[in-house]
């Protein structure tokens, strides 16, 4: 139950409840104390570092990640340019090989803009809504989502420059994406337009690589400047809804990634290279309650962490797939 | 160096304040690190049970934290700004009239009233998908939320009807184009209209002869004599009129009621069958033939694109359609 509660806190931008000193299992503070005694050699220090340099340099999630989508975005592609009927249509509505599909964030801008649901919609709604809750939610952002792809570009652009001091991080209060999704399903009630479609790089991108690029791309453009140079991965991280929509749909979703307290060194490699560092907080020193800890449904599930991760203290998991097999 | 860099923080500080409170409405709330050391006030000082119920609705904070705070919630507030301006910025070429497009076939709307039109449309590009004379396009950020609609450039790609079965209406997820139009008269996409009388060849008296709209025209038409399942290009048909009757000829409405009054409907399906007439040319006591738009135009487009005339002599007015109800 817990996990859906700090799901859902993670989403709407409050910080994580920092455990009490009864709120720790004594597994959790057992291990903790061992840590404690462990004595800091030089070789040990010596192999710590040795297992962060490995780290960095595996890749495993993020190449598996890119290439699911950077093939996902070209099946659209290529189903309209060879006219094979793969995958006809776009990002936000599409049939695969027949059979609808629908964004979920876009189904949701039109049936509040149009207040009629047609059963194409419907079908298409529920079989996304299916879909993304078997393969966690917010994986949609990292997995499929072709701004994502551009945006780490961006962010890795960003964080060089940032290192020399030519760019700054702007930090904006996460709670502020919730106003945004309350306000854009207020004035989507409210004007009968789908507002949001109108600045959402993501059906832009889609759409762009589809049907052909448009000056539409300049206000990517200008996202992913904006993102360069006054505030990391600003986007995704304080405005966007889609996250929002597909985050709900995550917080039943038992695909996630899972920490284990036992023997990571709390060094926030992990943290220092998350789209969304909030939702690993329980990696900070003192923070676990429990030595498995699944991370909330705010997470991308992009696996940069678990790469990262030089004592594979991150992995992704699903929930009760044990117990099937 | 794991253990020097990050020594264990406030673990049995029990009297803690948490950062719960403050971050239940909407605003900055304070990260949860500072509350490892904080000043204690007086009243914490002498009651230690009063200080705890106080500290959890108000945590400390120390006046950099509270700056820092202070200027996030500015900022938040500024990105706000920009991020309601830019989603309302959509709406302005609504008051411009900059979308008035011709849309396709089955496009739910009320004269320029286009609102339930745009609201029901996904902008996914289904129906630019399924369309055999590739007349959809779809539009881009200048139209606002418009952006990603389907619209037709009459001029040069119309919707000849070639698909016969509405294939944009039936590829069409949300509903914008609407399913309650199944054959293409019932189309009312807008109304043609003869915009200069003045230049019509047909007025004038004249024939024409050659390619319709020169040899690098790329638009197509369906011409079935040729081959009926697929559109074969403008520029390869040639016409030699005596008198010039092209947007009469190439009417898609008028070409089915041939085809049904020689018994042939199209597809084989009596209910592709015209129940009124679109066009005609009235022939005039000076010579010459007047084209008149009849209330069976559907405003498909066809003329206005295979007009030889520049520009066009008979164009598709889109705030206009013929009144009679669809035909069921």
């Amino acid at each position: 139950m817990s996990y859906i509660v700090d799901s859902l806190r993670q989403i709407i931008g409050l910080d994580a409840v920092k455990p009490g000193p009864d709120d720790r299992r004594p597994e959790v503070v057992e291990i903790m104390t061992e840590k404690r005694k462990e004595k800091l050699t030089k070789d040990g220090l010596r192999a710590v570092e040795a297992g962060r340099a490995q780290a960095a340099d595996r890749h495993k999630w993020r190449n598996r990640r890119w290439v699911t989508l950077i093939i996902a975005n070209l099946l659209f592609v290529v189903s309209y340019y060879f006219d094979v009927q793969l995958l006809e249509g776009a990002l936000t509505a599409s049939r695969l090989v027949g059979f609808h599909m629908a964004d979920l964030n876009s189904a949701l801008q039109v049936i509040l803009a149009y207040k009629h649901v047609v059963l194409n919609l419907v079908i298409g709604t529920v079989t996304v809504f299916i879909m993304w809750l078997l393969l966690g939610g917010r994986t949609f952002c990292s997995w499929a989502c072709p701004y994502h792809l551009l945006a780490e570009g961006a962010e890795k652009i960003h964080l060089w420059l940032a290192k020399r001091n030519l760019a700054v991080d702007l930090r904006f209060h996460r709670m502020g994406r919730v106003f945004f999704y309350l306000l854009f399903v207020v004035l989507t009630v409210v004007t009968g337009y789908t507002l949001f479609e109108t600045i959402s790089p993501t059906g832009i991108l889609s759409r762009a690589l589809i049907y052909g690029p448009g000056l539409a791309l300049l206000w990517v453009l200008a996202l992913l400047l904006f993102e360069v140079f006054v505030s990391r991965r600003a986007w995704c991280r304080y405005v966007c809804p889609i996250g929002i929509t597909y985050g709900l749909v995550g917080v039943l979703s038992p695909v996630r990634v899972q920490y284990s307290v036992k023997d990571c060194h709390h060094e926030g490699d992990c943290r220092a290279i998350c789209m969304v560092p909030h939702v690993l907080d329980v990696t900070i020193r003192g923070r676990a309650r429990t030595v498995l800890t699944d991370i909330g449904a705010d997470c991308t599930r992009c696996g940069l962490c678990v790469d990262i991760c030089p004592t594979d203290s991150l992995n992704f998991t699903v929930k009760g797939l044990d117990k099937v097999l | 160096m794991a253990t020097a860099k990050h020594p264990a923080p406030h673990l049995a500080s029990g009297t803690a304040p948490t950062s719960a409170a403050g971050a239940s409405a909407p605003g900055p709330a304070p990260r949860s690190d500072q509350g490892a050391a904080p000043s204690p006030t007086p009243s914490q000082a002498t009651s230690p049970a009063k200080a705890t119920a106080q500290s959890r609705s108000r945590p400390t904070l120390s006046p950099k934290r509270r700056e820092q705070s202070r200027r996030e919630f500015i900022r938040t507030s500024v990105l706000g700004v920009g991020v309601l301006g830019a989603t309302l910025a959509g709406l302005i070429p609504l008051a411009t009239q900059a979308q008035a497009r011709l849309r396709p076939p089955g496009a739910i709307k009320d004269r320029l009233q286009e609102q339930e039109f745009l609201a029901a449309c996904i902008k996914c590009g289904q129906c630019v998908q399924v369309c055999p004379v590739e007349a959809i396009h779809l539009a881009d950020l200048i139209d606002g939320v418009g952006i990603g609609t389907p619209y037709i450039q009459a001029r040069d790609q119309a919707c000849d009807f070639s698909c016969d079965g509405l294939q944009c209406v039936l590829a069409c997820p949300t509903g914008a184009l609407t399913h309650d139009i199944n054959y293409p008269a019932q189309a009312r996409m807008g109304l043609a209209r003869l915009s200069r009388p003045e230049a019509c060849l047909a007025v004038l008296g004249q024939g024409f002869k050659g390619q319709a709209r020169g040899p690098g025209f790329t638009g197509k038409l369906r011409y079935d004599e040729v081959d009926r399942w697929n559109p074969t290009q403008v520029a390869d048909q040639p016409y030699d009129l005596a008198l010039c009757d092209l947007c009469l000829r190439q009417c898609p409405i008028e070409i089915r009621l041939a085809q049904c009054a020689a018994g042939k409907p199209p597809s084989g399906d009596a209910n592709q069958c015209p129940p009124r007439a679109a066009i005609r040319l009235e022939p005039q006591a000076k010579g010459g033939a007047l084209p008149v738009v009849l209330d069976g135009c559907v405003g498909c487009g066809v003329c206005e694109m295979i007009c030889p005339v520049e520009p066009a002599a008979i164009v598709i007015d889109i705030d206009r359609v013929t009144d009679v109800a669809p035909a069921v």
